[in-house]
């Protein structure tokens, strides 16, 4: 192992490193790519394309509604529109945008040259991206779901909805599960597995306790989504009877299944950006978070509570009270953990020193945004108010606080603060404070009414409603705040195309940051770091200044130049074990992924032919894939 | 904004008088639910607004000048007092209080002798009386009749896809489920038409899936149940007569039953009674003549992707079938 101490600017090291890291340019390099920073960009950019789509469908859902009675679009677009602005928003961008944020940072986070299986890496990407043109492919021919997220049957059994439309629904989503479940997984081994020497498990950033805890709970509620959607594309073609009553199944046995998977899916889009503040407010409050331990077992408890509330989805189903209740009181007890986050914060801020930048604007609406949020979770965790509750626009303003309040909102906070990072450039400062003015003007001004209009008895998933029974003022008042927010999403696409063109050029450290992703340049070399760092505290870059105890060394350790390799160390304290060969670029991935896409659109289309060809082109795949190398079969 | 929510809520609440707000209970349940609406929205907003103080405080709060890192240390206190004991002892008061709530509103004190069987279909309601023996058994449509201050149990099944019942000033949801039958209640402490919607996304129509309830006096309500246990009476005038010719020879009969006449169809909504109720077409429009006759002539147009066709008539029969219609009292 090549432990020689040398310094980080050393041109040579420079130069042999990237002979082994450096992605090759050309059509090769496009698509065979597996470094972590490029399709952890590709994650983020990808992400913010479905959330411009789903915002144009909530657009033209907003104008429909901006008053009763009116006509703008026919029900049968209107329904296609809310199931596709929903599945987009909460599979297509909620959850991906985060894998972008952990893809990039997490090898830089803990000082690692990639993720544990770059190959995998870049097939969950690509399976992400395909399983959405999938689900977009719907639109050309006019077949989109329109089955509401969460599709409840019998309705989106065949005898009620003849069409493709839910086998869309239900391909597109066993496709992006499969992308999600190898997500999980590489972020698991990773974290165990490839932390610097020194990094014991206490000192990761929070955001990597929040990505790993839901990287368990995505392999924990995954397959019931996956068994879900198999159910249904069964039911629906090949005539099992597994949601018909007539036929000994049950319409319930869907929804348990669906919300065992969708609860815990809630906390896994919001978590990792609740570690995105817990980690970036730090910077901003001049000091270290407050109550690191107790905010990281929190998030490990909300993941294990949040599979016990999935039945508070369901309180107007018929279910006993006893039932009922028990789960009423889990909802209540699960927001313990959300509170001691909120806490955390508020005091870093109060014991700190605030430096009022963008990034800290979006974190500190954030937690407004979250307990409002939350409150009105706690709201319907009343189950005899939920019942009330249920399916009206109260329900909807709760989750667009949030999925916006929790998912968007840090991670326009994320974008500012590790924009520079990623691209070597300063975002705009005068623009990104009209940009955060903008966004929470207008998101308060277009979903706060939904509470009233919940309140006013109306009803979620409903194309038009009459004129003159008291909703069309608040209805009117949504619309024009949700036009106001989506400018400020602009205004946040403006910002990073203009920043990323024009932008300062902004140093290594421009926030002077504690961790070790701010000690590389901006942006990062191909292989992060020339000298692997020797970890000592939960704060490198701090540590000196804060008078703490732990030393880490930055600028001497293992260069590991002689081969493409990163260093393995023990799952808790983060002692050396090993060095691991890590892979080249390679085809397989994008093939496999666009092998697994056409056999998907055989059984869509019930071409036994494209199934079969597609299967097998898989399997081949796979096969080559993981043709042991010369180096493998020396080893072995 | 999240500041003011409270008072903004209180002013558009007031503000909106006609809306179906289940703030405003009407009946029973309802009522207990809105109080423990009402207290869960003041926590709720209190919260939020001590929050929104301190976010605001802790940032533009003085400080001494100058210094570089602050060290770790401190803030404890914050989480143990914020985060866990005034969340705890709130969370515990709302479980109780709001498990209290359902325990009394899962059934009524005295078993209802009123029941209503309601079957949801693709997009409006079946409402039957079975009464005490199959004599007195009916059948209606889209409006549920209850007498004021007794419970009523309600008997909810449904014929398609999943359905939620809800009259917002009388009760919460309850789901109509294919397989299954839930049983619930109302009771409505004022008299009053009362305005419903399904609850739950069930299609093209879940929009149009309207309904009301109307609580009669005692005396009202019996009235109206022997009326509507009568079939219908043979229309007096020509013209409606001539209607009802239509009406069984055209597609009308195959879908729609009138009790006392050969129109037995099952697939609609039964029409022996269908001039007295309010509202057309699940409570999508006042039942006038003008609106009978629009939906008729094209109900495609009415409620886009409703199961009822536009069966095609000649101008003559249509006004006949209307005359007819509007005979059923
Ligand atoms: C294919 C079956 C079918 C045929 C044929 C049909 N209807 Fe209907 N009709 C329905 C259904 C289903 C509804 C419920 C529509 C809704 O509200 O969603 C309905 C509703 C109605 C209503 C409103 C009932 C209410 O209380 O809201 C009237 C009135 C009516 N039909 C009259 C007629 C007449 C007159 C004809 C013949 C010209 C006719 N229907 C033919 C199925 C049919
Ligand atoms: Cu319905």
């Amino acid at each position: 192992m090549a432990t020689v101490a040398s310094p980080a600017s050393d041109l040579a090291l420079h130069e042999r490193l990237l002979e082994h890291w450096e992605t090759r340019p050309g059509l090769f390099g496009v698509f065979g790519t597996v470094d972590h920073k490029t399709i952890g960009k590709r994650y983020l950019v990808t992400a913010f394309v479905f959330l411009i789509l789903g915002g144009i469908e909530a657009s033209i859902m907003r104008l429909q509604l901006a008053h009763g009675d009116l006509r703008l679009v026919t029900p049968e677009e209107y329904n296609q529109l809310f199931t596709l602005h929903g599945a987009t928003m909460i599979f297509w961008y909620a959850s991906p945008v985060l894998s972008g944020f952990s893809n990039y940072l997490w090898p830089l986070l803990i000082g690692a040259r990639d993720m544990a299986f770059p190959r995998l890496n870049a097939y969950s990407y690509w399976t992400f991206l395909l399983s959405g043109v999938f689900l977009y492919s719907s639109l050309l021919v006019g077949q989109a779901p329109d089955g509401g997220w969460f599709a409840y049957v019998p309705m989106t059994r065949a005898e009620f909805s003849p069409g493709l439309n839910l086998d869309f629904y239900a391909l597109a989503l066993i496709l992006l599960t499969i992308s999600t479940t190898a997500g999980a997984i590489n972020f698991i081994v990773t974290v165990f597995k490839l932390r610097a020497p020194g990094m014991s498990i206490n000192r990761i950033p929070i955001l990597m306790w929040g990505t790993t805890t839901t990287s368990f709970a995505a392999l924990f509620a995954l397959p019931s989504l996956t068994v879900a959607c198999v159910m249904l594309y069964l039911d629906r073609r090949f005539g099992t009877r597994f949601f018909d009553a007539a036929g000994g199944g049950h319409p319930l046995l869907w929804q348990h299944l669906f919300w065992i998977f969708g609860h815990p899916w809630v906390y896994i889009v919001v978590l990792p950006a609740m570690g995105i503040v817990s980690d970036a407010l730090p910077t901003f409050c001049r000091r270290p978070l407050v109550a690191y331990t107790v905010v990281a077992l929190a998030t490990v408890t909300t993941g294990i509570l949040g599979f016990g509330v999935w039945v508070h989805h369901m309180f107007a189903t018929g279910l006993a009270p006893l039932a009922i209740s028990f789960f009423s009181a889990a909802s209540f007890a699960i927001t313990i953990p959300s509170a001691i986050a909120v806490f955390a914060w508020i005091a870093t801020i109060w014991h700190g020193r605030p430096v009022i930048r963008t990034p800290f604007l979006f974190m500190a609406g954030f937690i407004v945004l979250f307990v409002i949020g939350g409150v009105s979770g706690v709201a319907t965790a009343a189950a005899s108010f939920d019942q009330q509750l249920t399916d009206t626009y109260f329900v909807v303003a709760h989750i667009h606080y949030v999925l916006i309040g929790i998912n968007l909102f840090p991670v326009a906070a994320g974008l500012y603060y590790w924009f520079p990072k990623m691209t070597g450039k300063l975002m705009d400062e005068r623009l990104g404070r009209w940009n955060f003015w903008t966004m929470f003007v207008g998101f308060n001004l277009g979903f706060f009414p939904m509470h009233i209009s919940g309140l006013l008895g109306m009803p979620r998933r409903i194309y038009t409603y009459p004129s003159g029974i008291g909703w069309d003022t608040v209805n009117l008042i949504t619309t024009v705040g949700a036009f106001l927010f989506a400018v400020g999403v602009l205004l946040l696409v403006i910002n990073v195309v203009r920043s990323r063109l024009r932008g300062a050029p902004a140093g290594p450290n421009p926030w002077d940051g504690p961790t070790l992703e701010w000690a590389t340049s901006s942006p990062p070399p191909p292989y992060n770091f020339a000298v692997i760092p020797t970890v000592g505290s939960r704060h490198p870059l701090w540590e000196k200044r804060l008078e703490e105890s732990g030393r880490s060394v930055l600028d001497e350790g293992p260069t590991l130049e002689a081969e493409k390799t990163t260093l393995e160390t023990s799952p808790l304290d983060g002692q050396l074990t090993d060095v691991l060969h890590m892979p080249e670029d390679t085809l397989y991935p994008v093939l496999h992924a666009l092998a697994l896409m056409a056999t998907f659109y055989g059984l869509l289309v019930r071409s036994t032919w494209l199934s079969v060809a597609g299967a097998v082109l898989v399997l081949a795949l796979t096969i080559g894939w993981l043709w042991p190398t010369a180096r493998a079969l020396e080893e072995a | 904004m999240a500041m003011r929510s409270p008072l903004v809520l209180v002013a558009m609440l007031a503000a909106c008088e006609g809306a179906p707000s289940y703030l405003q209970g009407r009946g029973y349940v309802a009522d207990r639910e809105a109080t423990l609406g009402w207290v869960l929205l003041a926590i709720a907003s209190a919260v939020v607004v001590v929050i929104a103080i301190l976010v605001l405080g802790a940032t533009f709060r003085r400080r001494p000048p100058g210094g570089d890192l602050i060290r770790e240390g401190g803030g404890m206190r914050w989480i143990v007092i914020g985060a866990i004991i005034v969340p705890s002892v709130i969370l515990l008061g709302t479980t109780i209080y709001s498990t209290v709530v359902l325990a009394r509103v899962a059934r009524p004190a005295a078993k209802p002798s009123i029941v209503v069987q309601v079957i949801g279909h693709r997009w409006w309601w079946e409402v039957r009386y079975p009464g005490t023996s199959p004599a007195e058994a009916f059948a209606t449509a889209n409006e549920i009749h209850i007498p004021v201050h007794q419970p009523v149990q309600l008997e909810l099944s449904s014929a398609d896809v999943i359905h939620s019942f809800w009259i917002p000033q009388l009760a919460g949801k309850m789901d109509l489920i294919p397989g299954q039958t839930n049983v619930t209640w109302i009771e409505a402490d004022t008299a009053g038409a009362y305005r419903g919607q399904c609850g739950e996304y069930c299609g093209l129509q879940h929009a149009g899936m309207r309904m009301s309830v109307v609580a009669d006096s005692p005396a009202e309500f019996t009235r109206w149940l022997q009326a509507q246990r009568q079939g219908a009476a043979a229309p007096a005038a020509d013209l409606a007569a001539a209607g009802e010719q239509v009406f069984q020879r055209s597609a009308c009969a195959v879908c729609h039953t009138v009790r006392g006449s050969e129109a037995g169809g099952a697939v609609g909504p039964d029409l022996t009674h269908f001039a007295s109720r309010a509202t057309l077409a699940a409570g999508v429009l006042p039942n006038t003549q003008g609106n009978l006759a629009g939906w008729v002539a094209n109900p495609q147009g009415i409620k886009p992707g409703v199961i009822m066709p536009a069966v095609p008539l000649r101008p003559a029969d249509l006004h006949a079938v209307i005359a007819y219609l509007q005979a059923l009292k």
